[in-house]
């Protein structure tokens, strides 16, 4: 039986609207509706069947960040983690947080709570970093799974199918090990009205980077975030002969 | 509305709100036409029919999350997947 602990981050909803700030220091986030990592909601989902599966006794979910992060460990409870860490990174210091200080957190946390898989999504869709569970993972001296899209337990330890470019690779771990959850991994459950009520009543406990002895001052410094360029609009040609002129102007025919 | 099935039509109104509050073309839309479609009804009396009701209110219930469901996903396949391809 092994204690599985989840990450989980609160993004910006996926069907918003993202919007550059005019000094393009970063995104506009305030009064914007958010809400947990499609990818995390994954790995949540992987983590609480393994319980169903009795394969793992306990799952913890972990977020960093402000007060809001609660409301996604919330959801994460919801959809039946056992328990959640509120790792406390609140305002111009959550928005210098990189991959690398939670990954230092979650490497702690797991050593603390004594966790024998952490499962993270493969990447967040706000940064899209990608970088966590490995740097999690090297950081613990831990195998790694990435881009996982079927968990299986094995004898010793896990076999993990990842989704590599034009393929499948299958590969096995020993335990304790980091996994990311690829799309495929599984289909995540929606948190019902009954179980986000049930979640108030499951325990939540509070620390801040500094408890964990993880420093997190910025490494990287974001120069301009900008908008991806606007498609150009085409053009109707009146017949054939022009569309075909135009085609070998451009070198297509 | 009969006895018997108050709270459960009671809670499956509960939790189609609580489903509407992602409705894809908005809450106040979704939680109009939800009422109106309650406030029809409400003249049931015969138990067997209130019945029938509640069991198709359950079954729109999981057709909304399985709608939330793929189209979460079909974005997230969009967005990460389709230009390898």
């Amino acid at each position: 039986m092994s204690r599985v602990l989840v990450g989980v981050k609160r993004v910006i909803d996926y069907a918003v609207k993202v919007r550059v700030k005019p000094d393009k220091s970063g995104v506009v986030t305030d009064g914007v509706k958010h809400s947990m990592n499609p990818f995390d909601e994954i790995a949540v989902e992987e983590a609480v069947r393994m319980k169903e599966k009795k394969l793992a006794s306990e799952v913890i979910a972990v977020s960093c960040g402000p007060t809001q992060a609660q409301e996604t460990l919330r959801t994460a409870l919801a959809m039946g983690a056992d328990r959640a860490i509120h790792v406390e990174v609140a305002g111009a210091q959550y928005e210098t947080l990189q991959p690398l200080h939670v990954a230092k957190i979650l490497a702690k946390l797991s050593q603390d709570e004594k966790a024998d898989i952490v499962i993270v999504g493969k990447q967040a869709i706000d940064d899209d970093s990608n970088q966590t569970a490995q740097m999690t993972a090297a950081l613990l001296d831990w195998p790694q799974g990435t881009f996982a899209s079927k968990v299986e337990k094995s004898d010793s330890g896990l076999t993990v199918t990842r989704e590599i470019d034009g393929g499948l690779e299958v590969i096995k771990t020993k335990l304790p090990a980091v996994l990311s959850a690829d799309l495929r991994l599984n289909e995540p459950r929606y948190a019902t009205l009954p179980n986000i009520m049930k979640a108030k009543k499951k325990p939540l406990k509070k620390v801040t980077p500094k408890d964990l002895g993880v420093d997190i001052a910025p490494r990287i410094k974001v120069v301009s975030v900008e908008d991806p360029p606007v498609r150009q609009a085409g053009s109707i040609v009146p017949d054939v002969d022009t569309l075909v002129a135009k085609l070998k102007e451009s070198g297509h025919v | 509305m009969s006895q018997p099935h108050r709270a459960a039509v009671l809670n499956l109104y509960k939790t189609l709100l609580f489903l509407g509050r992602e409705w894809p073309q908005g809450y106040d839309l979704f939680r109009k036409r939800l009422h109106k479609v309650f406030t029809k009804n409400s003249g049931e009396t015969d138990p067997e029919k209130i019945a029938t009701m509640l069991k198709h209110g359950g079954y729109v219930v999981k057709e909304i999350e399985a709608l939330y469901k793929l189209k979460k996903y079909r974005t997230m396949k969009r967005r990460y997947y389709d230009d390898n391809k």
